[in-house]
């Protein structure tokens, strides 16, 4: 639910970042924050489990500049990704205006990716927003374990599984070396952004 | 969905929040929207909070407080006060979509601020509702 404020000239936009546990969403929220810290003002806030698993989500203000005089303030969460924490996902969704899918690159994790998706899909149903319609790119993370011998799904089988109807925008990434991850969150406001520029005045 | 709010409600909403909530004495005053976005920020000009994770926190906290409210059989759980040793901070519903953040310090009389936010809120509906969504 994207706000603008003509007084202000500001547009703020809610950008989540959602995907199977494990699969690197606060990682990327880390690296971007990492890249980003001298030249805001805000930490980036974590609601986290003893553990160091996301409880509920983490939140970091991003901002991109302007878009047609107006600055754009953007918001990215992530989601909690274990199956349990459900009903705080979906929480979290709420106002949504565009998404970034962080899928789990290791072989092991193909099917986490895919339940994760689905529930996506049916949680933002719960608001009313058809997946088809909302902006959304996919990150494929983890790409560099295949350098330590890891096995890792090939980019088509990912996009099979999971792109296949939707044909987003997707990246190859590695969210703990940066690799891609400024590009896919770039990759994710500008789509947004296309889609709510014609409201703009 | 989106939604504009013009400069002529934003106006009202700021000078509705003043007259009704800032002069009597709080330190902020925050609209925020469910989804957590910062609609009007106001303050006493002596504090300088993250407001933007304030108001991502306070969305969720009010988000998780009101599906606790439907597991226990509760439509919801419209106003959430949380006292602190010497500021503290309530919350209310404005609609489905809209929260009211007011910090405010232990010199400030929580009932007569509750009854003052009670009738600021009437204002703010009224500017609210003319909003244009998309």
């Amino acid at each position: 639910m994207a706000f603008i404020n003509t007084k202000t000239k500001e547009v703020q936009v809610k950008l989540v970042f959602v995907g199977p546990g494990r699969g690197g969403k606060t990682t990327n929220l880390e690296y971007i924050f990492s890249r980003i810290r001298h030249r805001i003002e805000s930490d980036m806030v974590s609601i986290k489990t003893q553990g160091d698993r996301t409880l509920f989500f983490d939140f970091l203000p991003f901002e991109l500049g302007a878009i047609k005089g107006y600055n754009v303030k953007t918001q990215l969460y992530t989601v909690p990704g274990q199956v349990k924490y459900n009903a705080t996902r979906k929480l979290v969704l709420k106002g949504v205006d565009g998404i970034v899918f962080v899928a789990d690159s290791m072989v092991d994790r193909r099917e986490n990716n895919i339940t994760a998706l689905n529930n996506l899909s049916e949680n933002l149903h719960f608001y009313d927003i058809d997946i088809a319609e909302l902006p959304l790119v996919f990150q494929y993370n983890k790409r560099d374990l295949a350098t330590e011998g890891i096995p890792i799904l090939d980019v088509e089988t990912m996009e099979k599984d999971l792109n296949a109807t939707l044909k987003a925008p997707s990246f190859t990434a590695s969210a703990l070396k940066g690799d891609n991850v400024i590009p896919t969150v770039k990759k994710a406001i500008s789509t947004t952004m296309v889609a709510i520029r014609e409201k703009l005045l | 969905m989106s939604y504009i709010l013009d400069q002529e409600q934003l106006d009202g909403l700021e000078e509705a929040l003043t007259t009704d909530l800032m002069t009597l004495g709080i330190q902020s005053v925050i609209l925020i929207d469910m989804a957590g976005n910062v609609i009007v920020n106001l303050d006493d000009g002596k504090v300088r909070h993250d407001v933007y994770s304030l108001a991502a926190l306070a969305a969720g906290n009010f988000g998780a407080v009101s599906a606790m409210a439907s597991i226990i059989g509760e439509e919801e759980f419209s106003l959430l006060f949380h006292k602190g040793k010497s500021e503290n901070i309530n919350f209310t519903k404005i609609m489905d979509d809209f929260l009211l953040v007011s910090i405010f310090g232990n010199d400030v009389s929580l009932g007569y601020l509750r009854l003052k936010i009670d009738e600021v809120i009437k204002k703010v509906k009224v500017l609210i509702e003319q909003t244009r969504s998309t």
